[in-house]
């Protein structure tokens, strides 16, 4: 067994308090399919394949299917799954809550992981402040908000327009600016640039930026949220290029998820969100690792 | 030559960077947001011995330290040289005592080891786990010297000083742990 029996228990609390959230905001829960025939391209994110189809990496299009067939508020905590990502944050494969809200944008999913962390730790008797890798984290609202462009000029060594140029971000948001994150609260970054948003509305007014932010806390990346695309023919063609970028780095193409698409034509503006729910419960257990969260790891099977 | 990619990378992988042979000795995995992978390296240059760090990328490659290890004999030292004979084909190689390190504390005539090679440069000793040493000098035991327990101080034919327990004898031989420099046994 990987986690210590304290931190299994504590695991299955935070996941029954965060239905508790969901439900008592008049949130339906709902399940979709694990095994789809065509995910979201992305550059970055490979899947696991089987003879039938692809192992989900994210519940996203189905959800926003379900928006579109008319529920406004929905969520689900399910197992997702990502090739060859192992570290002492990740596992190929994981547990992910998404929720989705019709007629709101990130904003307000900004709004509800306040409000959702706030009740968790409330539930589980730890307080407005908890304490993680010897730091204690403030969880009074509002929490910090800076855009990642303030971001890169206070921290970064090259300038994001350079960064993007070079195909240096993510090497620059690792090693620069996340560890310059605020510890002492939760901190939202925003307004990502617009190519690094394949599903995510642009900001209005600004079509360099997309309504997308992360949420970090304690140093951990713990959710990634945007305001939904919902324009079929623009989401069609990013998806094109996600995967024309997946084949000049030697990936496979996936194929196009078509009624996906077509159902986006119904979809009312909303917003959604990816949040990681092993990493929440190793902030609220104090644990270094994700493989102390989890019952089994890959390695231990 | 093999070439590998950035997901290869783990602890103890021998990969070659501008030329020269590295070891990987830690390794951690990011992967920010919906950004690419990361693998942050700690390593170690095979000749210098200098540590580093480096970032590498899902889509960085590279290729493999031609390594090689040869079976050689011990033939002698002198004053900083420490010379090996390859018992294939009787080439000679002088490693420098700061590569022969803790090694020189077992090395006797013939003694058989590995030498790894990057190309012609010789790495670094492999030993055998047990040597065998001629005990040298040893003082009597004086029982009841409660400093020093069971066991008492003696030098071997390569100057190498260990504790052993009380019977060894000056002129008899003993096997020792070349991995932890201890006493093993005594041999006839």
């Amino acid at each position: 067994m990987s986690a210590g029996k304290s931190n299994l228990w504590s695991r299955a609390r935070i996941i029954q308090s965060i239905r508790h959230f969901f439900i008592e905001q008049g949130f339906l829960e709902v399940e979709t399919p694990n095994l789809i025939p065509a995910p979201a391209p992305e550059v970055h994110i490979d899947l696991l394949s089987t003879q039938r189809g692809f192992l989900h990496a994210s519940p996203e299009l189905c959800m926003k299917r379900l928006l579109s067939a008319g529920f406004p508020k929905i969520f689900q905590i399910c197992k997702c799954f990502r090739d060859g990502e192992r570290g002492h944050l990740h596992l190929p494969e994981f547990t992910l809550l998404e929720w989705y809200r019709a007629e709101a944008d990130y904003t307000d999913l900004m709004d509800d992981c306040e409000a959702m962390i706030c009740f968790v730790t409330d539930e589980l008797g730890l307080g407005n402040a908890i304490q993680y890798r010897g730091k204690v984290i403030d969880l009074k609202t509002p929490w910090e908000r800076i855009t990642v462009e303030d971001a890169f000029a206070a921290y970064s060594p090259h300038s994001l327009k350079e960064a993007l140029k070079t195909d240096r971000f993510d090497e620059i948001m690792v090693l620069h600016i996340e560890p310059q994150f605020n510890t002492s609260m939760p901190v939202f970054l925003c307004d990502y640039p617009s190519s690094l948003a394949s599903l995510a509305r642009l900001k209005e007014g600004h079509p360099e930026v997309a309504e997308r932010f992360e949420l970090y806390m304690g140093g951990l990346e713990l959710a990634n949220a945007f305001s939904e695309l919902t324009d079929p023919l623009e989401q069609e063609i990013r998806f094109n290029k996600e995967n024309d970028q997946r084949e000049k780095n030697g990936k496979q193409r996936y194929p196009i998820p078509g009624k996906f698409l077509e159902a986006l034509r119904n979809m009312p503006p909303s917003a959604g969100i990816a949040f990681g729910v092993d990493r929440l419960v190793m902030l609220l257990t104090g644990s270094e690792k994700i493989d102390d969260v989890v019952s089994f790891t890959p390695e231990e099977l | 030559m093999t070439v590998y990619q950035a997901s290869d990378l783990r602890k103890g992988l021998k990969i070659l960077i501008d030329g020269q042979p590295y070891v990987v000795t830690d390794f951690t995995f990011t992967k920010p947001g919906k950004g690419q992978a990361l693998y942050r390296c700690r390593i170690k240059n095979m000749l210098t011995n200098r540590a580093d760090e480096k970032v590498y990328r899902s889509v960085d490659t590279f290729e493999s330290a031609n390594l090689q290890e040869r079976k050689m004999q011990f033939l002698y030292n002198q004053e900083d040289e420490y010379c090996f004979m390859d018992t294939n084909n009787y080439e000679q190689v002088t490693l420098t005592k700061d590569q022969v390190g803790d090694a020189k504390n077992y090395l006797i005539d013939n003694l058989e080891v590995s030498i790894l090679f990057f190309d012609v440069i010789p790495l670094g000793i492999t030993l055998p786990n047990f040597v065998d040493l001629k005990v040298t000098r040893a003082d009597p035991w004086v029982k009841g010297d409660s400093a020093a327990g069971d066991s008492k101080p003696v030098t071997l034919e390569t100057g190498y000083t260990l504790r052993v327990p009380p019977f060894v004898e000056e002129g008899s031989k003993i096997s020792v742990d070349t991995r932890t420099g201890a006493y093993l046994t005594r041999v006839k």
